[in-house]
């Protein structure tokens, strides 16, 4: 199976937009999506049959038992993400907590435990055409980076005889992002003609070479600013980096998202252009 | 004040509502949260900057002390030791600094070494004091540089602070709103603009801030987005329209308020309703 992922560096660039065509086109038979904090392909592609769903432990958590805290400040003292609260006592803030156990190893009278917590929820839809794996994190967690690794774990596991897998990535370029490239063979960067689209274009290309994986860049409402796209496109030559279309703003691609369509499912300009960028990708895949 | 400006989906303007917010104020601060794509430098063009590095500790063994006792390796809760051909191996990639290793050992075998992952730069652009924090391609976290960024910024009645938060809604949002006054929530009129306004909706609440909407990108169609906050009886700020030449003019990456009297009164009286709402909560304590 070759994995394809769709990234962008910066946010709202149309990954999704992207990814769910391409599921389309390509009729894929595994697809994920790896942009847990705040995932939205399930909009689109979630239909069907109710998705099976597990409660994703992420790092446990640090409990102090007030009956037996003597107050010697030693957990707060040493806690190096501040996640140890001196107010009536003492607590521990869940959400800055690591779960590293430093606390548990200082305390001299054994009060500190570390406790198991849900940090997330992971969900799979699945029937006889394909597997959408997929999941949400818990408001305020960390560790979304495990989390990813847990939603390709769930494709992986049910999708062996597909010949492609489409995965929807994060934007930024930390930790999720380094999760979701993690063993993908192909990633697809979606810019943007903007003078921010661009720099972040530029890390994102940055975080995958350092990661060593191939990729190629496609311009998104490349006519919103033809200028910028010039220099994206000169950019990529300079760069030798593939360079496989570009997609107009369209008014209709909104209606069409916002009926819960992809946009190739109406007639559409971005819809033939995105085909195009489809074309081209398969060629170097 | 804290004003912290956030929107769960990438993209809806963040930058753009931020940006355009300090520089509107006769003398404001911006603080650029987004850690791993800065974006409000490129507006601001700030100069005279001074840049500070921002690191971690990172463990390292003495091998001579080491007598191989696996306590550093048992005890890491993030894998980030193991023990290989008699030697103890880090991998600083997944290590979080919490520095267990170091207590743990008996030997005293195990210092720390500090390590760079990114950087903050302050500088000036005309009434706007410009913080961006930086973090390097390849690291994981950028949670030390904000925290970095936050911490050196006075939160007085009298100074103005815009933070510019990442997207999504994870741990590095939460540790850029934690000290706000006030949330602003940019949103875009699509479902997925609706859906990740609802995800930060509930994170602000989770954390009792007191909140209002920006609607951004606003035209004659149907607005989802402003279905629901009418429906959940979220305060609506502003509603921005969708045009070509506010596209081009971000694009380029040009502060509007400077140079359009229209969107300067705009984002005036945007950032007055919002003082004024900061000083409403300080009085009744809600």
């Amino acid at each position: 199976m070759k994995q394809l992922l769709v990234l962008s560096g910066k946010g709202g660039t149309g990954k999704t937009t992207f990814v769910s065509a391409f599921i389309k086109l390509a009729a894929a038979g595994a697809y994920a999506d790896c942009d847990v904090d705040a995932p939205n392909l399930h909009l689109l592609m979630g239909q069907g049959p109710h998705p099976e769903e597990t409660d994703y432990y992420g790092m446990p958590k640090a409990l102090i038992d007030s009956k037996l805290c003597i107050g010697c400040n030693k957990c707060r003292a040493f806690c190096r993400f501040d996640a140890i609260v001196a107010q009536d006592g003492y607590k521990v803030d869940g959400f800055a907590c690591e779960g590293c156990g430093v606390c548990v190893a200082v305390c001299p009278v054994g009060a500190v435990k570390m406790q198991p917590a849900v940090a997330g929820k992971l969900k799979l839809y699945r029937d006889s055409q394909k597997i959408f794996s997929t999941a949400q994190l818990k408001m305020g967690s960390g560790t979304s980076g495990k989390l990813v690794t847990e939603v390709k774990k769930a494709m992986n596991k049910k999708a062996q005889r597909v010949d492609l897998a489409i995965l929807d990535g994060s934007p930024g370029i930390g930790c999720p992002v380094i999760a979701s490239l993690s063993g993908v063979d192909f990633v697809l960067i979606v810019a943007e003609p903007t003078i921010s689209g661009i720099s972040d274009m530029k890390r994102i290309i940055q975080t995958a070479k350092i990661m060593q994986i191939p990729l190629a860049v496609a311009i998104n409402k490349y006519d919103t600013n033809l200028e910028k796209s010039e220099e994206i496109e000169t950019f990529c030559h300079e760069e030798t980096l593939p360079f496989v279309g570009t997609v107009p703003f369209d008014n209709m691609a909104v209606q069409a998202i916002n009926s819960g369509n992809t946009i190739v499912d109406i007639d559409c300009s971005s819809g033939r252009a995105v085909q195009k960028v489809y074309e081209n990708l398969i060629k170097i895949l | 004040m804290h004003i912290a400006v956030l929107s769960g989906k990438g993209g809806t303007g963040k930058t753009f509502v931020s940006v355009n917010l300090a520089a509107v104020a006769p003398k404001a601060f911006y603080i650029d949260c987004d850690v791993e794509e800065p974006n409000g430098y490129l507006f601001f063009k700030p100069e005279n900057i001074i840049e500070e590095k921002i690191t971690v500790k990172l463990p390292v063994v003495d091998s001579e002390l080491c007598t191989g006792c696996r306590k550093c390796v048992d005890f890491c809760a993030f894998n980030a030791l193991a023990y290989i051909g008699g030697k103890v191996k880090i991998f600083d990639e997944v290590c979080h600094s919490c520095g267990g290793c170091k207590l743990v050992c008996p030997e005293k075998a195990i210092a720390e070494k500090d390590s760079v992952i990114g950087s903050v730069e302050r500088g000036q652009s005309e009434n706007v004091n410009v913080n961006t924090g930086i973090l390097n391609a390849g690291e994981a976290s950028g949670i030390p540089i904000i925290k970095n960024l936050l911490q050196n910024i006075k939160n007085t009645e009298n100074q103005l602070n815009i933070v510019d938060c990442p997207p999504g809604s994870a741990c590095i949002v939460m540790e850029s709103i934690k000290d706000a006054d006030y949330c602003i929530l940019v949103a875009e009129p699509t479902i997925f603009g609706l859906h990740n306004l609802k995800m930060v909706y509930e994170l602000v609440r989770l954390f009792s801030k007191p909140c209002g909407v920006v609607l951004n990108k606003c035209s004659k169609a149907e607005n989802p987005t402003e279905e629901f906050c009418i429906k959940e009886n979220i305060e609506i700020l502003c509603k921005i329209p969708f045009t070509k030449m506010l596209g081009i003019e971000n694009s380029n990456a040009h502060i509007i308020v400077r140079k359009n009297a229209k969107y300067n009164e705009l984002f005036t009286s945007l950032l007055d309703k919002v003082c004024k709402e900061v000083q409403h909560e300080a009085v009744t304590g809600t």
